[in-house]
């Protein structure tokens, strides 16, 4: 069963941007799949469209096997949406908020209860419940949108950068709460700019730019492209110039950053760095690859333009 | 109605129900006090001096006239307000990405202007018993174009929440439209003191039915035929719902 299926959908803006250029994509049941991009690239405009927040231009969304023009009510029910941007009243409370959602899709009163009582102590807010939402931090804030949106049981979770701006503790409990969702099943997709975070959680992931889809694919097979590692060497001390072929290189300092070829290996840059009297003190994997990748696969697909 | 979708209009309702509650002092208290200082001035203190108006003493004539100005401005207000703010705070979007049928939307925010306008007519009158011994002719007509001018005037004021941009736009109106129809509306004076060429511009103003029909319920006297009044306000109501609908259905201003 596929979670998502888009094909063909375009979204020109009034003033003629064009921020949708025709994008096609399958999400499947049980996925966590990641969507990419830098700001601007269409990402909020494709989670707005199949949440029926913006209209779209053409083409064709379906959720669950539900049109978004002929069953949007059904298609609606199936969705929990975890915004970009805050998105609730400020002077409500945190109990009132997640309640009234659930009202929305029609949940009783008794039930949305229980369920507000169940995720937001999941979730660490049991205690805030009669706070006003404006008086929360910015991480429980994410955190009630994360309630809000699971008050209704969705069975496609779509979250927009849900861990901007929260901090690495906080992100990494969201991060279990949100692999435990889609172990009972719950299809999650998700927009982030920590693609660390894409590596860790997503199993399929598409990278969106300028209003089309330049990568679909599984993280393993987009991380086996990556054939360039780079590495980054602590000098013993700032040297004014250094030449080395075969390799792209970076200084700062007294750090040197390079790309090298998995198949060149590394012998040959110690060896042109040993011959220009330069010691190395010690050396570490730069961490971020597929940030690295997503960079280059933006780069060349607007070198293509 | 499904199960469903009364729980959604319940919730919507008692959400705004709620809001206007718990900021009562904003709500609720000011057109009590308002009312309180007409009834002294214009009824007790100038009102003994003007003597009778449509046969009754002129505090009398205007009770029923400022309990519906009352009325007119709080459901206005109520709607056009919240549905702003609920844009402006974005939380608007909590029903759109909802499966909550557009007539439910629009029946729940009209239907919280509603709760407040009949809120603020018991307050009202009831401040007015301290200054006068408000009669009833017919409580059936009161009650109809009361439910009436409230539904008609909380929808106006969604369709204004719905175009607005800025908080002056919700001010706009009352201030410009609003105001100035309620006071030539006949609050205060029979029409039939004006000359006749006024008395016909009157006729254009939609105000002049709602309060001469609620008049009639209180007092049995009215410038114009009640029932004329009603079907103004059926009318009305049916093609402002219209609009709304359309509005919301479309997504202006809500939905890029």
């Amino acid at each position: 069963m596929q979670a998502l299926h888009i094909s063909g959908l375009t979204k020109t803006y009034k003033g003629e941007v064009q921020a949708l250029k025709g994008i096609d994509l399958t999400v499947e049941q049980g996925d966590f799949f990641a969507l990419l991009g830098p700001n601007g690239a269409g990402k909020s405009t494709t989670i707005g469209v199949i949440s029926a927040l913006v209209n779209k231009s053409s083409g064709q969304v379906s959720v669950f096997g539900h049109d978004i023009d002929t069953e949007l009510e059904a298609a609606k029910s199936c969705i929990g949406l975890v915004p970009q941007e805050f998105n609730f009243n400020q002077f409500e409370t945190v109990l009132q908020i997640v309640v009234n959602q659930a009202g929305y899709y029609g949940v009783p009163r008794a039930i949305a209860k229980e369920r507000a009582k169940k995720y937001l102590t999941q979730l660490d807010l049991w205690e805030k419940r009669n706070s006003p939402a404006r008086t929360l931090s910015g991480g429980m804030k994410r955190r009630l949108m994360i309630a809000r949106s699971l008050m209704h049981e969705p069975k496609l979770l779509i979250l927009d950068e849900p861990t901007a701006g929260v901090d690495i503790e906080i992100r990494r409990s969201m991060w279990q709460f949100l692999e435990e969702i889609n172990k009972q099943g719950v299809t999650i997709i998700l927009t982030t700019h920590y693609l660390e975070e894409a590596e860790m959680l997503c199993r399929n992931i598409a990278i969106i730019d300028k209003g089309v889809i330049v990568e679909n694919t599984t993280i393993k097979a987009l991380l086996s492209k990556l054939n360039i590692e780079t590495f980054i060497l602590d000098l013993a001390a700032e040297v004014p110039t250094i030449q080395l072929t075969g390799v792209e290189f970076r200084i700062n300092g007294t750090e040197l950053e390079i790309d090298v070829a998995k198949e060149d290996g590394l012998n040959q840059v110690f060896n042109q760095l040993t011959e220009q009297g330069i010691q190395v003190m010690s050396m570490r994997n730069k961490a971020n690859r597929l940030e690295e990748l997503f960079v280059r696969l933006v780069e060349s697909g607007r070198g293509e333009e | 109605m499904n199960a469903q979708v009364f729980t959604a209009l319940q919730t919507i309702w008692i959400k705004e129900c709620t809001r206007f509650l718990r900021i009562w002092v904003q709500t609720l208290v000011p057109p009590a006090i308002t009312m309180s200082l007409y009834f002294v001035i214009f009824g007790n203190l100038i009102g003994k001096r003007i003597g009778d108006m449509g046969g009754f003493s002129y505090m009398e004539f205007i009770v029923p006239g400022l309990i519906m100005m009352s009325i007119i401005t709080n459901s206005y207000a109520n709607v056009s307000s919240s549905f702003f703010s609920a844009k402006f705070q974005r939380n608007i979007e909590e029903l759109l990405v909802s499966p909550v049928p557009t007539w439910v939307i629009i029946m729940g925010f009209v239907g919280g202007g509603v709760a407040r306008g009949l809120l603020i007519g018991i307050i009202v009158t009831t401040v007015s018993l301290f200054f006068v011994d408000v009669q009833i002719h017919n409580f059936g007509i009161i009650f109809i174009t009361l439910l009436l001018t409230s539904t008609l005037f909380a929808t106006a004021g969604l369709i204004n929440g719905i175009f607005a941009k800025t908080f002056d736009d919700i001010s706009v109106v009352p201030t410009f439209i609003l105001t100035p129809l309620t006071y030539l509306g006949g609050v205060f004076y029979s029409l039939s003191l004006l000359p006749e060429f006024w008395q016909m511009v009157s006729k254009a103003n939609p105000i002049v039915y709602m309060v001469n029909g609620f008049r009639y319920g209180f007092l049995g006297v009215s410038d114009v035929n009640y029932l004329f009044s009603l079907g103004l306000l059926v009318g009305f109501n049916a093609i402002l719902f219209s609009v709304a609908y359309y509005l919301l259905n479309k997504g202006t201003g809500i939905r890029a």
